[in-house]
């Protein structure tokens, strides 16, 4: 894309192109995401498409669906986002725009070389970190690169008050690299068995925990108010928020293995924990819908604000789940079940993929610097995964309690598989129909590039609308 | 409300050094436990019985092994299969002994291949469950054994002889590595269970 030389202060300040890369990479993956994840459902229908290919075995397919989702589609979106915000709220430049395009070139080419390895047969065993272990240490450098560029900005600021966005992108920029290594390498060199999934699952919870969740709150925490034009209605609570974020989060891990050989102290300490993270969620949620409470008629008006409701109703819902679901009680029951698998679409989807789609519809038609295509099809579009997610939100988590209590009363394993087969048609169903929401997406998404250019032709030089 | 930001750097500093604390309290230290315990290298000491004509020393069998988990793990068979058998939910009467943290402290289980979703049933007490003919012709086409099966067929793993699918290597370290599972647990005298006691009940 060719910017206008650039003039004002404004302008210069954000790297619009970065921006816009890490965004078009984004979508380009949750195709990837979709395409491989709606594969693999069809293996539960017996229907799977490519049966006897060994390069697009199911189970790497698997393992390609969920890493492009964390790594392909959300790490893209919140870079895009952090890209901007960042800048934005510092009133620096990042440290250095031709390290943003090696970090962005460097990154993408690693995710792309994960997905062409995994399909190889070189996966690595371990859950959300099944990138190559011969990528691993490339990964880590180019994500602490990302991090140098950008707290370099945020350590220059000299304000007293920062915005609590850049609390929380702070302390994810110190935390994700430590989490990365810590996850992909101990396990896989150094600590088998039990021990190894001790670490594992620190790994595991700590990507969503401190990676994902506190740059998504980060980013809706600035996008809300901005877009809404209205004040953020607490900025101690998010304070509050933030360091509950911190208390808590770190110490959930061994949930994710409750009744394994794992010691019991640790399983109960981190079920404590667990329940413990409800001080984030509900300062979090309260402040969010407060502020939309403050003017309610923008739910209508403003499809941008709906994404970011439906966001945060999501993640009410799904922190509340986990109340529940963390109990041993309950664990009985749901662990290794479809419930776990409903429960993380529900957040990386509902919560976290709406939050980010959200930044996408406020930022791509601003820096082309046109509206939106057509508002019609955004309908479309968040009208598709809204009603998509929540069914596929209740249908996995009926399936989850079906197997789960057949699995309790001894019965036949094949016999839960039987009895799982309606609820797995209606999920791919709703798989198909998150396809056509995002299809909807991308087709709006080209025709307001192809507007922008038609606007420049007519010699209107596009400009970025600052926010 | 003023009050409380005031302390923001405080409380950004105690967020980071929360995480190491975490670390420590709920990783190293249970690590640290753990690891005293016991910690056995040595996966396998002969070549067993069923497996005597395709591997002839035990360090083929210790390749194969080895090979085995690794097909294990590249083909995502523990995103579908569990390896541990849990203290509820009748568990220790569907699958075996209740896992104890000991038993996985082997090379093989560098990474560690709990798994978190059971699409299929768990495998970590699946040696002798079945014999190697079933478990080939199970892993070359489920539904032929199974017929509701939803596991993917791994038919690459085979080559065809004279009409007749004939495992490959592959095949025969997936094997391998399946009997495997489980088998240190019943010849280990300080375990707890008895294996042999606590079977499935007969189907009704
Ligand atoms: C899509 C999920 C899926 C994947 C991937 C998968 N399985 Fe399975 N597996 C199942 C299901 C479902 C069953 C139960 C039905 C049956 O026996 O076929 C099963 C059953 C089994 C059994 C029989 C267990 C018993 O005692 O009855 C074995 C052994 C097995 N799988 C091994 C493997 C191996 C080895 C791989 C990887 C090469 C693998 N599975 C990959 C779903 C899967």
């Amino acid at each position: 894309m060719n910017q206008s030389p650039q003039t004002t202060e404004a302008k210069t300040l954000v790297d619009y192109q970065i921006v816009t890369w890490h965004f078009l990479a984004s979508i380009l993956y949750i195709f990837v995401a979709i395409l491989a994840g709606l594969s693999f459902s069809l293996q539960f229908l017996q229907k799977y498409p490519f049966p006897g290919v060994e390069l697009l075995s199911p189970g790497r397919i698997r393992m390609v669906h969920t890493q492009a989702v964390a790594f392909g589609w959300l790490a893209n979106g919140f870079f895009a986002v952090l890209y901007y915000v960042v800048p934005k709220l510092t009133g620096n430049r990042v440290l250095h725009t031709t390290l943003s395009r090696i970090v962005f070139f460097a990154y993408n080419g690693l995710v792309l070389g994960a997905v062409a390895l995994i399909l190889l047969g070189h996966a690595q065993g371990l859950e959300w970190a099944e990138t190559p272990a011969v990528l691993d240490p490339f990964i880590a450098i180019g994500v602490v690169l990302l991090v140098i560029n950008l707290m370099v900005p945020i350590i220059k600021t000299r304000a007293s008050k920062m915005y609590v966005s850049l609390w929380y992108i702070s302390a994810a920029l110190i935390w994700t690299p430590i989490v990365y290594v810590l996850g992909n390498f101990l396990p896989q060199y150094f600590f088998a068995g039990t021990s190894g999934a001790t670490i594992s699952s620190m790994y595991i919870h700590d990507l969503v925990g401190l990676f994902v969740t506190p740059l998504g709150i980060a980013s809706v925490y600035y996008l809300l108010p901005v877009v809404m034009k209205k004040p953020l209605y607490s900025h101690a609570l998010s304070i509050i928020g933030f360091w509950g974020l911190a208390f808590f989060y770190p110490l959930n891990s061994a949930h994710h293995y409750l009744f394994s050989p794992i010691p019991m102290w640790t399983q109960y300490a981190s079920i404590v924990a667990s329940i413990g993270v409800h001080v984030v969620v509900y300062t979090v949620v309260f402040n969010l819908f407060a502020t939309i409470a403050s003017d309610w008629t923008q739910l209508a008006t403003n499809h941008v604000v709906r994404w970011i409701f439906f966001g945060t109703l999501a993640y009410l819902i799904t922190c509340v789940q986990c109340a529940v679901q963390v109990t041993l009680s309950a664990q009985s029951i749901i662990h290794f079940t479809d419930w776990v698998v409903g429960h993380s679409h529900f957040v990386l989807f509902g919560v976290f993929s709406f939050w980010v789609t959200a930044w996408m519809y406020y930022l791509l038609p601003r820096i082309w610097g046109v509206p939106i295509y057509s508002e019609s099809l955004a309908r479309w579009h968040f009208w598709m995964q809204t009603l998509a997610i929540s069914i596929m939100q209740i249908d996995l988590l009926s399936a989850g309690l079906v197997q789960g209590m057949m699995w309790k009363s001894l019965s036949p394993f094949i016999d839960s598989v039987a009895a799982s087969m309606p609820f797995w048609w209606v999920r791919t169903f709703t798989g198909i129909m998150i396809l056509v929401g995002e299809v909807c997406f991308l087709i709006n998404i080209y025709l307001t590039w192809q507007d922008s250019r038609v606007t420049k032709q007519n010699s209107l030089t596009p400009q970025p609308i600052g926010a | 409300m003023g009050f409380i930001e005031k302390f923001s750097g405080v409380f950004l500093i105690a967020g980071i050094l929360m995480f190491f604390s975490a670390v420590i309290g709920l990783a190293a230290i249970p690590v640290w436990m753990l690891d005293r315990t016991q910690a056995w290298q040595d996966v396998a000491r002969e070549v067993p019985e069923d497996f005597k004509d395709d591997f002839k020393t035990v360090d083929e069998y210790k390749a194969a092994l080895f090979k085995g988990r690794d097909l294990y793990i590249a083909e995502a068979c523990w995103h579908c299969h569990s390896q541990f058998v849990r203290p509820t939910a009748n568990e220790s009467l569907r699958y075996g002994p209740v896992s104890m943290p000991g038993e996985s402290q082997n090379a093989l289980n560098l990474p560690q291949l709990f798994g978190t979703r059971r699409v299929g049933p768990d495998l970590s007490r699946e040696s002798g469950k079945k014999s190697n003919d079933w478990q080939y012709a199970h892993l070359y086409k489920p539904t032929n054994v199974v017929p509701q099966s939803v596991m993917p067929s791994y038919s690459w793993y085979f080559e065809i002889k004279d009409n007749v699918p004939v495992p490959k290597y592959e095949a025969k370290a997936i094997v391998a590595y399946l009997q495997w599972l489980g088998s240190t647990v019943k010849d280990r005298k300080e375990s707890e269970y008895d294996f042999e006691q606590e079977q499935l009940p007969p189907r009704q």
